[in-house]
């Protein structure tokens, strides 16, 4: 039977759905991350050029966005929150064992996370009744907390990766932490610049690509110019710089992780002059099918030169590397996601030169065509990048440590796939309503928009709630025993 | 000797969580109890109104907690969850649900909207806190050893039942407290009464049920009652004791602002007599705080963590409560949102 299936049967059942839930309320999560991440970064450039040029239409943009930003932070926090308590409920086996070697990067995360949802808070709640300027400054941290926080996270995640800090006892155990060396691994700053990046890229495609829908539709105002430029430049001028890093990043995994490296670039046996594979699958007995075959280019982009040796899939032996399954995944997902950001960068480089030339913006239909997709684009690159690093580095969870199905609980199967069922329902939910309400409040705005720009009624009543329900106290129908109270109690 | 520290700053941070989203779940329970969409109507907006700014604040005390012990005390981490998997991941069920449910309701316009995500919100208020408390009661009985594979015995047992029982009486009574004080903070004297009466009401239930968990504990799990009558944990009985009367006291008379600190102080106290009822457990009698300690250097690097955390995020924590209890966090209208300039005018709302 091949490899693959006899690896199957010797792994426990509960191995499969634990893997499927993490899998699905991480992939879930991610989609939020670019936002919490970045989104309160371009709302404060936004905020900035309203304050600076007194422009009424970008402070606008600034307060809508942070309508939006306060549902998307909550539902952030909560699904965050489900994450953490999955590390116990699915992998106790990885925090019993290893918690207290890299866990100390979400003590950081958690205080800078902390940090965020107090700044967020009073950002959000400030607009009215703070000075404008005191305001502003107290939303300028927001950023720098949310790199601390995805410091954290990405210290825990490059230390799976690459783990160090510790040496082991003689039942395995580690002893002797030290925890600098445990952050500073050596994936953690390829792994954390790679990603900010990313986030920053991921959020201003998508603000601007909401805006970019609305240019198709022919509204072409100031509101919708500024709505689209904005969060399109910061991401263009990441895009490139992203290009740089990407590259740095899949050299780093190449030196430090050369077997997940040859799952991403599907490499079977150790040698130089090693084709490229764009996309094409991975079969049990190491041959491709499928896929564009350029020789010679893999040795290339490693080294910089046909002879650079390629370190193979069986250089290790065939259980401590991915599955031919698994290593096809990974390569997939890394091709893709190496596709769509050097599609970005062309998009990038066409608005760059068509603002150097003519200091405008593009006016071509297809350029905003593709400036919507790009939007969400970027977020099957980002899925992409996420599945590519997490099932190129199988069967491990601690590289070479500790495998994945070492670390999964002994709660019976049954009971997971069950839970991941109620779960996917439950955020299938949550996030179709997230996109519900967010296409509301849209359409809410725009309507109020049209009603002013026509000079008509601006005061239609059922317009004219807040968009909480901070609405003004509702007259009458006191709650019982209110009556009584309001006669005793009086104001100081 | 850190591993102390450490523990003790995990029982503050549950402490402060049991404080901060106690408060919150509370909110959830008078939403839940508030009647329908037209008599529900005031209390609902009070309660909006007072949490919004704060909720999220008060629950990343959480993710505090779950942060300490599986770098702290990686072994209890691992113990905990295996033996209480199902309470937790209903639990964690229930803090998404009542999350989004609260985020989703405000922007939602139409009333069956926000009867939808309302209700998920007020029920998964007062579920989470249950199995929240049950999984405690679990590990204060001792039912959490090392090596226990999840079953129902390990939170389905007499303390189990009155810890979730009594964690939904103190999210009841901190969220009624705190409600009187906003509901004068926000000038809807009708609402003092209301959530005073609540509150009281709360207090009488809390204490009935703690005296019942005295009588459980005593023959269900000995250690934390042998504790929680003797040195330390005695003490900090006796203050929430105190704490307790001076709530009612203070709900007697014209409520005022006091009256959130001897409540804070009857839950603290309590979270904190449980912890010091345990020493030197973590898990009693099985898991010492000695015995669970992560690496030493961890433990270290974790004490620092913290000190830079308390000096960074506390100045940070009280200017948002500053801020908020001084009314200077409103949130815009639709109309303030929509107009083109200006901070007032249109559509301000008045009681801010």
């Amino acid at each position: 039977m091949s490899t693959s299936f006899h690896l199957l049967t010797d792994t426990p059942a509960q191995l499969l759905p634990a893997r499927e839930l993490m899998a699905f309320t991480l992939a879930s999560h991610i989609i939020l991350v670019p936002l919490g991440v970045a989104f309160p970064f371009i709302t404060l450039v936004m905020h900035y050029r309203g304050l600076r040029r007194k422009d009424e239409v970008a402070l606008l943009l600034a307060r809508r966005w942070s309508a939006v930003m306060a549902v998307q932070f909550a539902l952030g926090i909560v699904t965050g929150t489900v994450l953490s308590f999955e590390f116990g409920l699915l992998w106790p086996g990885l925090m019993g064992r290893w918690g207290d070697v890299f866990g100390i990067g979400f003590g950081v995360e958690a205080w800078a996370f902390f940090l965020e949802a107090v700044l967020i808070a009073i950002y959000l709640y400030g607009w009215r009744r703070l000075k404008p300027r005191t305001h502003f400054l107290l939303g300028l941290p927001l950023p720098a907390t949310a790199l601390l926080g995805a410091f954290g996270i990405l210290a825990a995640n490059s230390w799976m990766n690459t783990p160090q800090g510790f040496s082991l006892d003689s039942e395995g155990n580690p002893v002797d932490v030290n925890v600098w060396k445990a952050i500073f691994t050596p994936m953690f700053g390829p792994q954390y610049w790679h990603f900010v990046v990313a986030m920053i890229i991921t959020a201003g495609f998508v603000v601007a690509g909401v805006y970019a829908v609305g240019w198709l539709r022919g509204r072409r105002d100031h509101y919708h110019r500024l709505g689209f430029a904005v969060p399109f430049t910061i991401a263009a001028v990441a895009a490139p710089v992203q290009f740089v890093l990407g590259d740095s990043i899949a050299r780093s995994v190449f030196h430090k992780q050369p077997v997940k490296f040859a799952a991403l670039e599907i490499v079977w046996e150790t040698d130089t002059r090693v084709p490229e594979y764009l996309f094409g699958r991975l079969h049990e007995d190491g041959t491709v099918s499928g896929g564009i075959k350029i020789p010679l280019l893999d040795s290339v982009l490693a080294g910089f030169s046909p002879n650079t040796k390629v370190v193979g899939l069986t250089s290790v032996p065939a259980d401590q590397r991915p599955t031919a399954t698994q290593a096809t995944i990974a390569h997939w997902a890394f091709d893709l996601m190496v596709v769509i950001g050097s599609v970005l960068v062309l998009l990038a480089l066409w608005y760059g030169l068509v603002w150097l030339r003519h200091r405008r913006l593009p006016a071509s239909k297809w350029f905003y065509r593709s400036a919507a997709c790009a939007g969400v684009a970027s977020v099957v690159a980002v899925e992409c990048g996420w599945i590519a690093t997490e099932v190129g580095r199988q069967p491990w969870i601690v590289y070479q440590n500790m495998r994945v199905a070492e670390a999964v609980t002994s709660t019976r199967s049954t009971t997971l796939w069950i839970m991941l069922g109620v779960v996917m329902a439950v955020y299938v939910f949550l996030f179709g309503s997230f996109l519900v309400i967010l296409l509301k409040m849209r359409t809410r705005w725009r309507l109020a928009d049209e009603q002013r720009a026509a000079g008509g009624a601006v005061h239609a009543p059922e317009a004219d709630t807040p968009y909480g329900p901070r609405e003004p106290l509702p007259v009458g129908d006191a709650p019982a025993g209110g009556g009584a109270a309001r006669a005793e109690d009086g104001r100081p | 000797m850190t591993a102390d520290l450490i523990a003790v700053v995990l029982l503050l941070a549950v402490a402060a969580y049991a404080c901060g989203g106690g408060t919150d779940y509370g909110a959830g329970f008078w939403d839940l109890t508030a009647g329908g969409a037209e008599s529900g109507k005031r209390p609902r907006w009070l309660i909006d109104h007072a949490m919004a700014p704060v909720w999220e604040v008060n629950n990343v005390w959480l993710i505090f907690v779950l942060v300490i012990m599986w770098t702290g005390f990686p072994i209890l981490f691992q113990t905990v969850f295996s033996a209480m998997w199902l309470p937790l991941a209903l639990a964690a069920m229930g803090l998404v649900l009542r999350g989004a449910g609260f985020a989703f309701r405000k922007p939602s316009r139409r009333l069956a909207g926000r009867r939808l995500y309302g209700a998920m919100f007020a029920v998964a208020s007062v579920v989470t806190p249950f199995f929240l408390g049950a999984a405690v009661g679990g590990v204060a009985s001792g039912r959490a050893a090392q090596g226990t594979e999840a079953s129902a015995d390990a939170w389905s047992n007499p303390t189990s039942l009155m810890f979730g029982l009594v964690a939904i009486a103190t999210t009841a009574l901190l969220g009624a407290v705190f409600l009187t004080a906003d509901a004068r903070r926000f000038d809807a004297p009708d609402l003092v009464g209301y959530f005073r009466l609540r509150a009281l009401s709360s207090l009488a239930v809390l204490t009935v049920l703690a005296v019942i968990t005295g009588f459980v504990t005593h023959e269900d799990s000995p250690h934390v009652w042998h504790g929680l009558t003797h040195g330390l944990g005695l003490l900090f009985v006796v203050v929430a004791g105190v704490a307790a009367l001076a709530t009612a006291w203070l709900l007697l008379r014209t409520p005022s602002v006091w009256m959130r600190v001897t409540a804070v102080g009857v839950v603290a106290s309590a979270v904190i007599a449980w912890g010091m009822a345990q020493r030197p457990y973590l898990i009693p009698t099985s898991l010492t705080v000695a015995d669970a300690a992560g690496a030493p250097a961890t433990l270290t690097w974790l004490a620092i963590v913290t000190l830079v955390a308390l000096v960074v995020v506390m100045p940070a924590v009280a200017l948002l409560y500053w801020l908020d209890t001084h009314g200077e966090l409103e949130e815009l209208t639709e109309a303030e949102l929509r107009r083109g300039s200006g901070a007032d005018g249109e559509g301000a709302p008045p009681g801010g």
